[in-house]
């Protein structure tokens, strides 16, 4: 009836996730009970779960990545008090237990916290900055996010019911396979991945045609933000790379689901293929989370600068070379597999040659802070510190580029160290300049100050005091992923290592108490103007959060660094005050697509894990049905008035002049 | 209206235009799916050649196709292709009863090579060439039991647009989905191509 | 069928994939019938030249890879309406970069397999020693 799932799928016996859970599934139910019985659940679900609006769903990206933080970090901590008590001992976690913790902390991690954070963020403000109203696909964009909500979610279910891969964060075969995994964990791992894998996909297709299609009048390629331009980059490597994880992710479903033979050891599998092929995926990957980030380093550098950004054709090539080049490189994770000299070098020089687009970048920013009017708030901090850590972390992997070095140090701690530098310094702390640089936009008021500040230099020192030990260990010969060991000379580094994520651990709850004092002191922290850094493209000419039209009426652009320009002419008084032409608005109306949709993925894949067959067909014919219900509607817009476009528009245009007479 | 698209030509030469109509943002953004959906399939054939002599004892290709099957459905999908190409006419003249006539037809091919196929994988799996034999025939049925599936897809997806047409006639937003769903069955004739080509064609050479 | 319908896709110079420039149902017609025609010749050719005797052996793999890649052309020019204007430049140029994609996932695969399979034991034979 219920396919593989019985009562002993629940970790009665152990009891870390044990009491885990229970504590996640009370607060959750108490959340859920506050929510009903407070009243919020109508606005909820109009203004937030069937929301296709752009904003709204690029915050629910960005929450669910924070959060999914937590849990991901939550996995560091087991992961690195283990290794600094487990001399000569077994530690606190059994290997099967601590297998599964690697293995989550780095699905959790690259999926589900910074793949939605990038994505998040890109979805909140590329329209803005566009000038544009939505994205393309409002409801397909919906649709992606509670997707990727439900890989979240089955990833986090198997921690209470069932168990998580033991494989590491890519399930490598033979071990990944039926027979050296029998149970539930790699199919969790394979379902939740493949579900939100469809969420990314869509949103790639979404954001490559709004950069393409959808700009205002007069925003040609070149006069598009910096941020436009990688998140183009970014997106085109989502179309290019994610059909590759699918189709291997599939055919390592058929292996284990139907007895096919592609990476088994019997019959003809090549297990070197898989490699092969998720590395095809997962080294665009990597740049598909870091050009993003580059983009926000633009903008913030150039803002905080207050200077336009140094370069910027160079820098558009850069990133466009970036985005192709970094479909040449993928062998240099497997170096070791056994290529052979000429096929190692060829990847070898092709690692080394991609580190030359980004170093045309950094340049570009340290030119652009050079000669400017330089103010460190918080989104300038993490850009600061951005570029010292990242070109640390740059250097280890041209070291790495290099097979014979790689030779030594392939899976060696000093790997470990070496990714955590580049996606930590690179795509995290990008995440974290553009979270404070765009929450005033996004919820009208800014982030504590001070909070910030001193989140960031807990996070920074914590991360050189966590992972700088791990260089040295790498070249003392430490294994990754180790669940015990007997080397004495590794203990001090390992236990300096557990030290820095302690400190880590304080920058968190110092970003966890910037929310929380924010939120309180949200009238003080109001953004009245809508442009609160004194900022340089679109999305500042607009209130803080935007009316759900983003803008009254289109702006016109006629040279780079829009806003930038049209404050300048208006600060001479030239063109500020004429009303525009106000006009009835056409929007998307709301849907609950996505939502429904959602579920059905998430009933369908949990019945494919426990193979609950007659669940999974329900799930399907559910999954099919929305998509004829919401293809059959007639009305799928709505019309905001010209009176009411013009009033929301007037009290934004008060509150605009209103500070920039106060700012002149 | 020719003098008018030249004038406009010649002045959008200089100066962005501003957002895409609906038509052709709907059009480019599912040109973007099928590209991404062709570097699906570029991982599967990937695998396909990686696998192609690995056949553990059992069968090679030139053992179980037959080709003369496969001239069948080549043919039956390229009419297809064909006729779908008339229905886009039709649709385009806003005429239902050619526009449908043109779908079923479309249909019934469809469901002519799926058939054949279908029929083609159980007599494999009877004797024992199923794709459990060996690696290759995992590849093989994978490949071109994905192409398979797409074409369900779009059998399924076919009927919905003919119901919606008989439903709500050429309304603007069906003729965008008309004009995506003509994309995906072009393009998987296209995939069919290079299936036959480098799955059947070389794969029966002796 | 006039101006009125052809206004929602003649924006701007750019066209929806798919899309033709003027709506004309003989010339449709007659592309449809051009690119079918073309297509089955194509197709017969390859199917022809893999079981004949009549070729020098050696080429039969290179013809029916450049025939198939000339007929999947037919589809892109005749089926999908991919030109060479200005109006169809964003649509080219997607489509050259899912080309390139392919072209290096398969032939970076072919490549870097083929090494591997070299340099490295086949699994049976590991499985064999460990036995």
């Amino acid at each position: 009836m219920l396919g593989k799932l019985t009562w002993d799928a629940i970790p009665f016996d152990q009891p870390i996730p044990l009491i885990t859970g229970a504590l996640v599934l009370v607060i959750m139910l108490a959340i859920v009970v506050w929510i009903v019985l407070a009243g919020h659940l109508p606005y909820l679900w109009r203004e937030w779960i069937t929301s296709v609006d752009h904003k709204r769903i690029g915050v629910m990206y960005t929450l669910l990545a924070m959060v999914m933080l937590l849990r991901g970090f939550s996995d560091a901590i087991m992961m690195r008090g283990q290794q600094a008590l487990a001399f000569h001992s077994e530690g606190f976690l059994p290997p099967e237990h601590y297998n599964q913790i690697f293995s989550a902390h780095g699905t959790i991690m690259i999926f589900f916290v910074a793949m939605p954070f990038v994505i998040g963020l890109m979805n909140l403000v590329v329209p803005l900055q566009l000038g544009v109203r939505d994205v393309a696909f409002p409801t397909l964009n919906s649709v992606g996010f509670w997707l990727t909500a439900t890989g979240a979610l089955l990833v986090n279910v198997s921690l209470v019911v069932g168990e998580f891969a033991r494989t590491g964060w890519l399930p490598y075969p033979p071990l990944s396979e039926l027979t050296y995994s029998p149970g539930v964990g790699v199919d969790y791992y394979l379902w939740s991945l493949q579900i939100s894998g469809v969420g990314t996909l869509v949103a790639g297709i979404n954001l490559v045609t709004t950069v393409l299609k959808l700009r205002t009048r007069g925003m040609s390629y070149l006069r598009m933000p910096m941020f436009c331009w990688t998140a183009l980059a970014s997106n085109l490597l989502i179309v290019a790379a994610f059909p590759i994880l699918t189709a291997t992710l599939a055919m390592l479903i058929l292996d284990r689901y139907f007895g096919f033979h592609f990476f088994t050891n019997e019959a003809g599998g090549n297990v070197m293929m898989f490699m092969n092929l998720i590395w095809a995926w997962g080294h665009p990957e990597v740049y598909i989370l870091v050009l993003p980030a580059f983009g926000i380093y633009s903008e913030v550098v150039a803002t905080f600068s207050g200077k336009p950004l140094f370069g910027y054709r160079s820098m558009v090539l850069a990133t466009m070379a970036i985005c192709v080049i970094s479909f040449m490189v993928w062998l240099h994770h497997f170096f070791t597999m056994g290529a052979g000299a000429d096929v190692n070098a060829i990847f070898g020089i092709a690692s080394m040659i991609i580190a030359v687009p980004t170093g045309v970048k950094i340049y570009n920013w340290l030119f652009t802070m050079y000669g400017g009017r330089i103010r460190f708030d918080t989104p300038m901090l993490w850009s600061i510190g951005f570029m010292v850590t990242f070109i640390l972390g740059g250097l280890t992997g041209v070291l790495v580029a290099v097979p014979p070095a790689d030779f030594l140090l392939h899976n060696s701690l000093f790997l470990v160290a070496h990714f955590h530098n580049v996606i930590i310094g690179g795509v995290l702390f990008g995440a974290f300049a553009g979270y404070a640089y765009w929450f005033p936009k996004a919820f009208g008021f800014r982030l504590h100050e001070g909070l910030g500040k001193a989140a960031f230099w807990f996070w920074l020192i914590g991360f050189y005091i966590a992972f700088m030990p791990m260089y040295w260990l790498g070249f003392l010969g430490m294994t990754r992923r180790m669940q015990h060991y007997d080397v004495a000379e590794w203990r001090p580094w390992l236990m300096v290592a557990a030290a820095g994520v302690a400190v880590i651990m304080i920058g968190i709850l110092f970003q966890i108490a910037q929310l929380v004092v924010s939120i309180r002191d949200r009238a003080e922290l109001r953004d009245t103007t809508g442009d609160p850094w004194d900022g340089r493209s679109l999305e500042w000419a607009t209130a803080s959060p935007p009316p759900v039209f983003n803008f009254a009426v289109m702006p016109d652009v006629e040279g780079p660094d829009a806003y930038w320009e049209w404050k300048r002419h208006a600060r001479r008084g030239d063109a500020a005050g004429k009303e525009p032409a106000y006009r009835d608005i056409e929007m998307p109306r709301n849907s609950p697509t996505g939502f429904v949709c959602a579920f059905f993925a998430t009933v369908m894949g949990f019945a494919l894990i426990w193979h609950i067959w007659w669940m999974v067909l329900l799930g399907g014919i559910g999954a099919f049905a929305t998509f004829v219900v919401f293809a059959w509607r007639d009305h799928d817009e709505y019309v905001i008035s010209a009176a009411e476009v013009a009033r929301i528009d007037r009290a934004y245009r008060e509150e605009r002049a209103a500070g920039m007479g106060s700012a002149s | 209206m020719t003098d008018v698209m030249a004038d406009e030509r010649l002045h959008l030469s200089t100066v962005h235009e501003g957002p895409a109509s609906k038509r052709i943002v709907t059009g480019y953004g599912f040109w973007i799916f099928l590209l991404s959906d062709f570097v699906m399939f570029s991982g599967f054939f990937a695998a396909y050649a990686v696998l192609l002599g690995q056949t553990a004892g059992g069968p090679k290709g030139a053992e179980i196709f037959d080709l003369r099957n496969v001239a069948v459905e080549t043919g039956c999908l390229l009419m297809s292709s064909f006729t779908c190409g008339l229905a886009s006419i039709a649709a385009g003249a806003r005429n239902r009863l050619w526009f449908q006539i043109a779908m079923a037809v479309t249909c019934v091919l469809g469901l002519a090579f799926l058939s054949i196929e279908f029929n083609e994988f159980a007599s494999l799996v009877a004797r024992g060439a199923g794709p459990s034999r060996s690696a290759f025939l995992s590849a093989f049925f994978s490949l071109v039991g994905c192409h398979g599936l797409h074409v369900s897809a779009g059998i399924l997806w076919l009927l919905t647009m003919m119901a919606q047409v008989f439903a709500k006639g050429f309304r603007a937003d069906i003729q965008r989905r008309f004009l995506c769903f003509a994309l995906f069955w072009h393009a998987l004739d296209i995939i069919w191509v290079a299936v036959f080509s480098v799955v059947y064609l070389l794969g029966s050479a002796p | 069928m006039s101006g009125q319908q052809l206004h929602d896709w003649q924006d701007h110079a750019d066209i929806a994939p798919g899309d033709e420039e003027e709506f004309s149902i003989s010339k449709s017609l007659i592309g449809y019938g051009v690119g079918l025609a073309l297509a089955v010749l194509l197709t017969a050719t390859s199917f022809f030249i893999a079981g004949t005797d009549l070729v020098w052996q050696p080429s039969i793999p290179v013809a029916i890879v450049v025939l198939a890649i000339a007929q999947m052309g037919v589809h892109l020019v005749f089926f999908l309406h991919i030109t060479t204007g200005p109006d169809n430049t964003n649509n080219v140029l997607a489509l050259a970069f899912g080309l390139l994609i392919v072209f290096l996932v398969i032939t970076g695969s072919l490549w870097i397999m083929a090494h591997l399979n070299q340099n490295m034991m086949p699994m049976d034979q590991i499985m064999q020693m460990q036995r």
